[in-house]
């Protein structure tokens, strides 16, 4: 049994393709004022009827983000180690139907670029590479994990979906974190844009998140790329993962992240508007849906935005981020970004701005437990 | 002068201590709060999470705030089993934050309720190696014995759900524990105003932690002072011995005082 047969497919066949359209305003207040809110409170408050209690919702996710949470937002930086991919995924830059720079650092480099990056403050770093089992295989990333071990007290990853032994493997080898992004939660529209690669393989991505559960991962994110589809019923399928990751395995901390299309160098148009107000309105409704996951945001989002974000139920944000292989220290940018950031604040600039509203920087929130 | 000063000590492990509230450090909006929270509170013992001690950063690093004569006591957050916590009170006292240890083991992070068993064996290992082990727990008497009988130095059960705030809702299991447990018995979690602090006090609880009713309040120095005034009453009250509450009056034994008419 999985994500997809025990909640994904029933809860959708229940629910109906109507109900988003026929929720009316005392739907929306009921939702809002449950301590516990089911699958179809949280579809309510996806509605489009909800984007007229925005100001009531945000206070209530304000309210519990920081009752859950303090006031505390956890900051990490991305490390790209390699761009080598063999998917063809119509919205990235890193897709090998782009004719662009292909990189993958040597130990030594990702040394250089782990000093740089600890040299700014962090602890939590989340490592990223294409899809490529050729030239980054699960045995580079456990290299480059002995290497950034002595300089970061949690490592994630955001690489291709692995099997339960690979992760298991890397967790042995000090990884706590997965991210993994089913990008479409539509299959329909899953198969449209993975125009070819393993990727094409809709489950095997979709169930990752459990397989590094049972493996022992201590922090699962998961997410979909908004722009791609509807982004209300996209948001409640992410929602209903993050809902099911939590409720069968319980002692893995379950975050979500809202992460919208940014320009890229293959130049795809995405074919779904998501404006700003969508994006609150996601964050809130998922928060008042799960009061204890975290939400991670990255720095797609323009920094005016960020700011605002934060005190509507951010819980993790990444800082100082770069999208190319090699772009944080003297080794100097090997390649192209995979998208363009909006938010090109250092580290500093982004402390001040959460000390200006309150909140407190932490850059460790975990360190890894070695056998001792 | 009305006696406000209290003069018993509690004792736990190898310090005595006069301050009944114990403060949790997550949650401020900048640690910088922490000694001035201290100050107004009077409290003495300040509950750090490991994972979050980050001395790279020394302006968040709770340790940089907090004076020499505080006591620490490092809690295992984070923890999902026995052996994660015990690893991680090793590495604690390895890095100098003394030998006390709250064990929190936490397998649900929905609720994040602590799973006694697992918390009962880390007690067991932790208290043979020498550590002052206080475990946060779920109200059970039967299990509250087996950590005494393991070496707990105190038993800290919830008072309702980490962060919650939403007071004594175990109150009849904790009075229980209270009664049969030769121990300090400390609440810990879910006390979300002074009042709460106070009646976990009257009854005789050992002390109170508070974190989240605290750091989030609007104006946190004060409600920490507001709580350690709190505690303080409501242990002065408990000494004073509260008089039994009665039904009905008792002056004149309206129903038996015909016994000793005419004597």
């Amino acid at each position: 049994m999985s994500f997809y047969d025990e909640v994904y497919q029933p809860i959708r066949r229940e629910i109906g393709e109507d109900f988003m359209h026929s929720v009316t305003a005392a739907d929306v207040r009921r939702a809002i004022g449950k301590t516990w809110l089911n699958e179809r409170d949280y579809l309510v408050l996806l509605s489009p009827r909800a984007e007229d209690f925005l100001e009531e919702m945000a206070w209530k996710a304000h309210r519990l983000t920081v009752q859950h949470f303090g006031r505390v937002i956890q900051l990490y930086t991305p490390l790209y180690l390699a761009n080598y991919c063999v998917n063809k995924c119509a919205y990235c830059g890193f897709g090998a139907h782009n004719k662009i720079k292909r990189d993958r650092l040597t130990l030594a480099e990702v040394e250089d670029e782990a000093r740089a990056i600890a040299g700014m403050g962090f602890k939590h770093i989340l490592i990223l590479t294409g899809e490529s089992r050729h030239h980054s295989p699960v045995s580079y990333m456990r290299d480059c994990v002995q290497v950034l071990k002595k300089y970061f007290s949690s490592i994630s990853i955001e690489v291709y979906p692995l099997t339960e032994e690979e992760y298991r493997e890397l967790i042995f080898a000090g990884v706590d974190g997965l991210t993994i992004y089913q990008e479409v939660y539509d299959e329909a529209v899953y198969d449209r844009v993975h125009l070819a690669g393993p990727k094409k393989d809709y489950h095997f991505r979709l169930n990752a998140p459990e397989r590094a559960c049972r493996a022992g991962m201590r922090t699962v994110n998961v997410g979909a790329l908004l722009g791609l589809h509807d982004w209300r019923s996209e948001a409640f399928a992410t929602g209903l993962h993050a809902a099911y990751l939590q409720k069968k395995f319980p002692a893995v901390e379950v975050s979500l992240s809202p992460p919208r299309l940014r320009p890229e160098v293959g130049g795809f148009d995405p074919p779904v508007r998501v404006t700003d107000q969508n994006l609150v309105q996601y964050i809130l409704a998922f928060r008042l849906f799960m009061p204890r996951a975290g939400i991670t945001l990255s720095t797609r989002e323009p920094a005016r935005l960020r700011d605002h974000l934060v005190k509507l139920g951010v819980t993790r944000m990444s800082a100082a981020s770069c999208t190319s292989v090699g772009g944080h220290s003297e080794t100097g940018q090997k390649t192209e970004d995979q998208f363009a950031i909006a938010d090109g604040r250092g580290v500093g600039e982004i402390m001040a701005m959460l000390y200006e509203q309150g909140y407190q920087p932490v850059f460790k929130d975990w360190q890894l437990l070695e056998a001792n | 002068m009305p006696q406000t000063e209290l003069t018993d000590k509690l004792v736990i492990g190898d310090k005595e201590l006069k301050s009944r509230l114990f403060l949790g450090t997550g949650k401020f909006a900048t640690n910088k709060l922490i000694p001035q929270v201290m100050e107004a509170s009077g409290c003495q013992v300040v509950t750090v999470a490991v994972r979050r001690v980050d001395p790279d950063f020394a302006e968040e690093d709770v340790l940089t705030y907090l004076s020499p004569d505080c006591i620490l006591m490092p809690n295992t957050s984070g923890a999902r089993n026995a052996r994660e916590a015990v690893r991680i009170a090793r590495l604690a006292r390895a890095a100098g934050l003394g030998n006390w240890v709250k064990i929190e083991v936490i397998t649900d992070n929905k609720y994040l309720l602590p799973d006694n068993y697992e918390t009962l064996k880390a007690t067991e290992i932790l208290a043979g190696e020498g550590f002052v082990v206080l475990p946060y727990m779920s109200p059970d008497l039967m299990v509250a014995k087996q950590l005494v009988e393991a070496g707990a130095a105190a038993v800290m059960p919830l008072g309702a759900p980490i962060g919650s705030n939403r007071g004594l809702r175990t109150k009849e299991l904790i009075r229980i524990m209270i009664e049969e447990i030769d121990r300090p018995i400390i609440v810990d979690a879910g006390i979300g105003r002074p009042s709460e602090a106070a009646e976990a006090m009257e009854m005789g609880a050992a002390a109170v932690l508070v974190n989240t009713a605290i750091a989030t309040a609007a104006d946190p120095v004060r409600m920490a002072a507001a709580f350690g005034q709190a505690v303080q009453a409501g242990r002065q009250a408990y000494l004073a011995g509260l008089g039994p509450t009665r039904l009905y009056a008792s002056a004149s034994s309206p129903l038996t005082g015909f016994l000793r008419e005419g004597e």
